[in-house]
């Protein structure tokens, strides 16, 4: 393996882990709250078809992105009142939204654009183009530094670069403000939340509107920019893969980077060895397909050490009897 | 403190015909209360009189359903907490609200921020708070986390929170519970510097020793309204008692002498590590002989928990124990509940609504668990003899005074010390050799506690062995036979109540050997 190869490969690794990241900020940000979010996978569909049907019909990425993010909010909302206002069982809110996102997507589909439950595929202004850095082509020819800021850094998409921007920044949301220490003590013991004075389910709702946005943005850059329009199922369980790589991360942000990094590192190798001849037996395709799954169970069992969720997650706030 | 007395000041609190109903259930009716600037106002009752529901609407954690509230004669509402809090109202509930993984300084900064940032209000707080510390004994570490410090420590930060909001009105809600006597003692102290800053404090007890000890007014609820309010130096335990709980209360426990047989259980150097891998019992050996009471005195979280688990089969240990001089399986398979009953230990455990009842199941469902294989549980080979279980559970309850006696209401109906009344029937009916015991009154009101009391003296008069763990001194002092102190894991001494007080147990519990010093 040479060195462009490698390269190729950590490129193929972070446009991989771009949606991994942005969502598993996003359930990050609603668990860190107290609300757990199994529907993370049904947020990214949606927003995934609502971005590119919209920037498919107006031509414009930009409203396709906006499209997303509202579509994305609006399962929030839902999985906010049935389980901040309403009190019910976040779990299955999550699994209804991941149910309702895979119908309703395929549905609308057929209905506007009759491909077979896909969107017309996306060109030009429609998607979202590679941004050249400055000066990635005069350094391309340094050696060592030159080609890795070629392939590895300029020529991403602008969601990706925001994507990676959002890890520092929601540390220092999380770690360094008051809507942050008041977050993260919502997650712990909404009681102490509350009796300080402050509204626990103003502070739930923030959550899952940032998880709503945040998911938002990972379906538009699956639908928009990783490809050129939307297809059923797109997610492909990466809602799921990243809420794995949330534990993995213990809630942490810079844990996040990391493990969804992981994750997309495994998604690359697989998407780019296909079949692999082990001294005469060849690995089939699915077995390359189906890797990085098997790693995330394996990692979840075996190497994720004492995981402690927020203390209050999963149960609605209710004052003492 | 005299100036509280004077009537045209006019009152820090006062309440106008407060009601509040929970469903059915009227928790406070039209309660009128007047506190005075700068005293100590104890609000004594037994469980579910109410007295919580009133300051919780005191505090905007609920609103009543009628009523005015005045605060330094001025009426005011208060919707929500932060409501309260502007009021200058200070609120230390009898479960922390405290954020176990935030520091100190995190905590206290909660909700009461300077601005979007938290630096600056950190550094501030920082430096409110050693003023505070100096100010009122109130000295905390401000970086350490919550879940590192003990609960005396917890409740400090509890108050430096109020007190770092501002609050004039300090309400605290059963403070002591969950401390030892010297702790309780630093927080008397801490109270009467507040009181002569011209704070204004409520103490919610059901004890009438603190009443008596740290109050200058007292009021007392029963049954959700507000029988009297009277100076503390006009009153004593007996009539307060008598009030509280609507007639004339034994307050000692009347006990015979201890007849001691045979030693029923023998333990040496019984050792449990838990699932983190940090041994919470240290060698413990001791023994106890039928028709005696050993108490086991202790802060909790000092290996009690797992000595009682431990010895009535739900964790296990390494070591010996002997029922009868036999010995029990302590790791394999025999190592159970279901064995040790069968080896006659029954076990009351500290945690009725975890571990001694299923809460949703009815009444006649709870005093069966654990012996539903009896055969006299069983109609045929199938089915078990509901019907004949209800009448068994219907008996049961009436002789252990359980109110409702409704065997088919489920146990959460229970008031606390009906619940408890639900285990301890279930358990003594099966009159086993020994009975293990923990907290059997906590949470439960003067009236159920004497008759708790009672049967467990019955069962020792009957010959029995019985090993009691409480946090309650009083009642490790009153109702022992031999007292033994746990201290982190070991066994610090063991004492005859009549030849040891309060003092002296206080400081062994705290780890201190008094026979050495």
């Amino acid at each position: 393996m040479d060195f462009l190869t490698v390269l190729q490969v950590l490129d193929s690794t972070v446009r991989l882990s771009t949606p991994l990241l942005l969502a598993c900020l996003a359930g990050l940000f609603s668990e860190r709250a107290g609300i757990f979010d199994i529907g993370l996978e049904g947020k990214m569909l949606f927003a995934a078809f609502f971005s590119a049907a919209v920037a498919a019909v107006t031509g414009s990425v930009w409203l396709g992105l906006l499209a997303g993010i509202a579509a994305s909010m609006v399962l929030a909302g839902i999985h906010g009142l049935a389980s901040i206002t309403f009190r019910g069982n976040q779990l299955i809110s999550g699994v209804a939204i991941n149910f309702l996102a895979a119908g309703l997507t395929v549905v609308i589909a057929q209905d506007w654009f009759r491909q077979g439950g896909r969107t017309p595929s996306l060109l030009g202004g429609a998607r979202f183009e590679p941004v050249t850095l400055p000066f990635a082509e005069a350094l391309r020819g340094v050696p060592g530094l030159g080609p890795v800021y070629y392939e590895l850094i300029s020529g991403h998409t602008v969601l990706v670069y925001l994507a990676f921007a959002l890890v520092p920044a929601t540390w220092w949301l999380l770690y360094r403000t008051r809507f942050g220490l008041r977050l993260r003590a919502v997650g712990e013991n909404p009681a102490a939340v509350d009796t300080a004075g402050v509204s626990v389910i103003g502070l739930r709702f923030a959550a899952v509107a940032i998880c709503g946005v945040l998911c938002g943005i990972a379906g538009a850059y699956l639908a928009t920019a990783l490809q050129a329009g939307f297809v059923k199922d797109m997610t492909a369980g990466r809602g799921f893969i990243a809420l794995a790589a949330l534990i993995f991360a213990k809630w942490r942000p810079w844990y996040a980077l990391m493990a969804t990094m992981l994750f997309g590192f495994l998604q690359a190798i697989a998407l780019r060895y296909q079949n692999i001849d082990l001294g005469g037996v060849v690995v089939p395709v699915q077995v390359m397909d189906a890797l990085p799954y098997i790693l995330t169970v394996v990692i979840l069992a075996g190497f994720v050490g004492r995981a402690i969720p927020p203390r209050a997650g999963g149960e609605p706030y209710v004052k003492e009897r | 403190m005299a100036q509280g007395r004077q009537t045209d000041v006019a009152p820090a609190i006062e309440l106008r015909g407060i009601s509040k109903a929970f469903g059915p259930v009227q928790a406070n009716k039209d309660i009128s209360i007047r506190v005075m600037p700068g005293t100590i106002h104890g609000i004594i009752g037994e469980n579910g009189a109410g007295k919580s529901t009133l300051m919780s609407i005191l505090y905007g954690f609920y609103k009543a359903d009628a009523g005015e509230i005045f605060i330094a004669g001025k009426k005011t509402s208060i919707p929500d907490s932060q409501a309260a809090i502007r009021a200058g109202i200070g609120m230390v509930f009898q479960h922390f609200k405290l954020v176990e993984n935030f520091t100190v300084l995190e905590n206290v900064v909660l909700g009461a921020e300077e601005g979007r940032l938290l630096k600056p209000s950190l550094a501030k707080a920082r430096g409110i708070l050693k003023t505070l510390a100096a100010e009122y004994e109130l000295n905390v570490d401000p970086d350490a986390k919550i879940e590192d410090l003990g609960v005396g420590m917890q409740q400090r930060v509890e108050i430096l929170k109020a007190l770092y909001r501002q609050a004039d009105i300090l309400i605290l809600d059963e403070p002591t519970g969950v401390l030892t006597p010297a702790e309780a003692d630093h927080l008397f102290r801490i109270l009467e510097n507040l009181r002569a800053e011209g704070k204004t404090i409520i103490l919610i007890t059901h004890k009438l020793r603190e009443i008596m000890a740290a109050t200058d007014t007292v009021s007392v609820m029963r049954r959700g309204e507000m029988t009297a309010t009277i100076q503390t130096s006009q009153t004593d335990p007996e009539h307060l008692a008598e009030m509280m709980v609507g007639r004339k209360v034994l307050l000692r426990v009347d006990k015979k002498p201890a007849q001691p047989g045979k030693t029923v259980l023998e333990v040496e150097n019984l050792r449990v590590v838990d699932e983190d891998g940090v041994e919470r019992l240290k060698g413990v050996s001791l023994n106890v002989r039928a028709g005696e009471i050993l108490g086991i005195a202790g802060v909790s979280g000092n290996g009690q928990s797992q000595l009682l688990e431990v010895l009535g089969g739900i964790t296990h240990g390494t070591g010996t124990v002997r029922i009868n001089g036999q010995e029990i399986d302590l790791t394999g398979r025999h190592s159970d509940g279901q064995s040790r009953r069968a080896r006659g230990i029954c076990h009351v455990p500290e945690d009725r609504q975890r571990e001694g009842l299923i809460m949703e199941f009815t009444a006649w469902e709870n005093m069966v668990f654990g012996y539903h294989h009896d055969p006299a549980y069983q109609k045929n080979a199938l089915f078990m003899d509901n019907a004949g279980i209800r009448d068994l559970a219907a008996d049961k309850m009436a002789r252990f005074d359980v109110r409702p006696p409704n065997p088919v209401l489920a146990a959460k109906n229970f008031s606390g010390g009906n619940q408890q009344k639900l285990v301890l029937a279930r358990e003594i009916e099966r009159n086993p050799d020994l009975l293990l015991v923990g907290q059997p009154t906590r949470g439960v009101d003067i009236g159920a506690i004497e008759f708790i009391h009672q049967q467990i003296l019955d069962l020792r008069d009957a010959g029995k062995a019985v090993l009691l763990v409480s946090v309650e001194l009083e009642e490790i002092l009153s109702m022992s036979d031999r007292i033994a102190v746990m201290f982190d894991g070991r066994i610090m001494g063991e004492r005859l109540p009549g030849e040891t007080d309060e003092k002296e147990l206080g400081l062994m519990m705290a780890g201190m050997d008094t026979k050495a010093a």
